[in-house]
């Protein structure tokens, strides 16, 4: 049983939800069960719509669903691709594609994790820092943002815009790219636009590097408080290379306990199901992963950029790999569990990726043509095919199974916020025992469990999107059931 | 009303229309239809964009316009559709990492340091939005009627016949 899960007697208390959670991707909320001197007894994250991913795969030509799979999700369609991709590569009879067709899926990948993380940054987490987490709800958003600090907000754009053109580039289309196909790429990199990347790579390095040094300025002024904000010890997992460097596109599966000891290492992920069992629970449609050798209470761990920047044991570029050094010192000699450090991770994730992106580019085989495979006609009768990547959020997969008519018979996927589910939960909690036990509830006080859940930048839903949606509501009621008070967020931001 | 009469502009002025949304997401298909008839048309001047979500990266594609064209599918909203002038304003969603125009408007402004150009939303009403759904026939006829409305706008960019077609 996990603390603060379920109450012993929660009849007997008042209920405050956060319902939806602002300035995350889907629908979720947060529920807490206080009792009258405001003592927390219960805290859960609940994602409260089914998605159906498989569903929606199933029954569909394999050689279709790299694209498919990219209207899953409009966040990070790219991710969905490229796991897709890499399993239908076996599926297709490719065990290796050319090495200019896996430059390129690379340079797909790197350009989607920059864009991801610029927006998570700049757009969604630097009203929070920049402007504080108690700071007046109705102008926290990224408009204040670009008002008091313009240069900040336009370099943010510019990084996302960036990362967006390395995308059409490589994908062949700003969305629904159909790039990467099974046993290879379609799409070669002409001259003219590796070089229109290329003039703009080094200003987005600089730039990078600026954001790291944002963060890690307000670390070092406050590190009590950045550190200790939702801190708690957990499992890390991630790819990593066969050198054990961090591996966004391809690796094995690295997990280490708390203190960063190895528990598995270049695991080959097609096998994850032998390491990784998923618990579903009555009061959230996301399951909850966890590492079949330890079990459920102990074995839950965490993914994406503190994660997986800590489990590897460097980074391959120059500039990220100092970053990273800086910010591991903090953990004194572990690794840092901070919540609020994924933020640091993250940015210096952005910096990889350009620097990546710049090596990239400077590769003269980045130009090739030789793209595809070559596919047997007979096919080696593989049937049954995972892939994997790091995704923005952290390590995603896909797994299918094919018939002999071509049609998906079966799909599993573990998406990276999914594995995050336990440590969201867990962050949640932390805040609640810290800043909520015997004070008011406030709206400073809501956001501060919100601001632990951004920081994992989950991604509870999918790609719907319509004008019109639900205003943010919370409201507080009384044990029996009668609404004592309701705060309401409208699309003015006005309470 | 009487209509206002149809003009054709002395310069042909450059129209950005945005559609948005998730084609395999039931009505949430609206946007990206509608965009998809737009382009059929081929009239000069108007350049389409396409994604799932409107996003800030967004106020950089507006550069240059002359006039602006949101289309979405929209839910608990007028029906069958509302078309509007939108005004640069801090307004933010609740639940989504999107934006609403208005909001990218107010992106504009920050990052160009200008007002941006003239910009209407198209919301269509959608009815259902889950995954792998289809299209509900109610909005698939709502659809059909807003196609007449975007091509007339675009063949007629003009500022003040579109301000005559607001409702």
């Amino acid at each position: 049983m996990f603390d603060l899960e379920t109450a012993a007697h929660p009849q007997t208390l008042r209920r405050v939800a956060i319902d939806p959670v602002s300035r995350v991707e889907g629908h979720g909320k947060v529920t807490l069960l206080l009792d009258d001197d405001n003592q927390v007894h219960q805290v859960r994250l609940h994602i409260v719509e089914f998605r159906g991913f498989e569903v929606f795969i199933e029954g569909r030509p394999y050689w279709e669903v790299p694209v498919t799979v990219q209207r899953l999700c409009g966040i990070c369609p790219v991710s969905h691709h490229l796991a897709a991709v890499k399993a239908m590569d076996l599926i297709a009879g490719a065990k290796q594609i050319p090495p200019t067709a896996e430059k390129l899926r690379r340079l797909m990948h790197y350009g989607q994790v920059l864009q991801s993380h610029a927006l998570h940054f700049f757009h969604l987490c630097s009203p929070d820092l920049l402007l504080g987490f108690d700071s007046d709800f109705t102008r926290r958003h990224i408009l204040t943002v670009a008002e008091q600090h313009p240069e900040i907000a336009k370099q943010g754009i510019l990084l996302r815009k960036f990362g967006q053109e390395v995308i059409r580039h490589t994908a062949g289309k700003r969305i629904h790219g159909t790039g990467a196909v099974p046993g290879g790429m379609n799409k070669a990199l002409t001259v003219a636009e590796r070089d229109a990347l290329r003039r703009e790579v080094d200003q987005m390095i600089v730039w990078s590097r600026g954001a790291v040094n944002l963060v890690k300025q307000m670390h070092l002024t406050k590190p009590e408080f950045y550190n200790r904000f939702g801190e708690f010890d957990s499992n890390l997992m991630g790819l990593v290379d066969e050198r054990g460097a961090l591996d966004f596109y391809h690796g094995g599966l690295r997990a280490t306990d708390a203190n960063r000891n190895i528990l598995f290492d270049h695991l080959d992920y097609a096998r994850y199901e032998e390491v990784i069992d998923e618990q579903a629970k009555p009061w959230s449609y996301m399951k909850f992963p966890h590492l079949r050798a330890l079990g459920e209470e102990k074995g839950w761990y965490r993914v994406g950029p503190l994660a997986r920047v800590a489990a590897a044991d460097f980074l391959s570029t120059e500039l990220a790999n100092q970053e990273r050094t800086e910010m591991m010192a903090v953990g004194n000699g572990r690794p840092p569990h901070g919540t609020l450090l994924y933020h640091w991770a993250r940015l210096i994730e952005v910096l990889h990726s350009a620097e990546l992106i710049r090596d990239l580019l400077d590769d003269p085989e980045i130009l090739g043509t030789d793209l595809m495979a070559d596919l047997s006609p007979q096919r080696e009768g593989i049937r049954e095919a995972v892939g994997v990547i790091e995704a923005p959020r952290g390590t995603l997969f896909h797994h299918y199974r094919v018939g002999e008519d071509d049609l998906v018979k079966f799909c599993n996927l573990i998406v990276s916020t999914t594995n995050n589910n336990q440590a969201m939960n867990e962050a949640i909690r932390h805040v609640a025992r810290t800043f909520f036990d015997g004070r008011e509830v406030t709206e400073g006080l809501l956001n501060h469990i919100e601001v632990a859940i951004r920081a994992y930048d989950p991604c509870l839903s999918c790609a719907t999107h319509a004008l019109g949606k639900m205003p943010l509501e919370v409201d507080l009621v009384a044990p029996d059931g009668q609404l004592i008070s309701r705060r309401r967020r409208n699309l003015e931001g006005v309470a | 009303m009487s209509e206002p009469p149809v003009r054709p502009p002395k310069v042909v002025a450059k129209v950005v229309v945005f559609g948005w949304g998730n084609t395999s997401r039931g009505d949430d298909a609206i946007g990206p239809l509608l965009l998809a008839d737009l382009e059929a048309a081929q009239l000069p001047g108007v350049e389409t964009i396409e994604d799932f979500q409107l996003q800030i990266e967004h106020a950089l594609d507006m550069v240059g316009a002359d006039l602006v064209l949101f289309l979405d599918a929209g839910t608990q909203t007028a029906a069958p559709y509302v078309f509007y002038e939108a005004k640069p304003a801090g307004v933010f969603t609740a639940s989504t990492h999107a934006l609403l125009p208005e909001a990218v408007l107010s992106v504009y402004r920050q990052v160009q340091g200008q007002e941006p150009p003239p910009a209407f939303v198209l919301c269509v009403r959608g009815e259902q939005f889950g995954l792998g759904e289809p299209m509900s026939e109610v909005a698939i006829e709502r659809l059909e009627a807003a196609k007449g409305l975007v091509r007339e706008l675009c063949a007629q960019p003009d500022v003040g016949l579109w301000r005559a077609r607001v409702v």
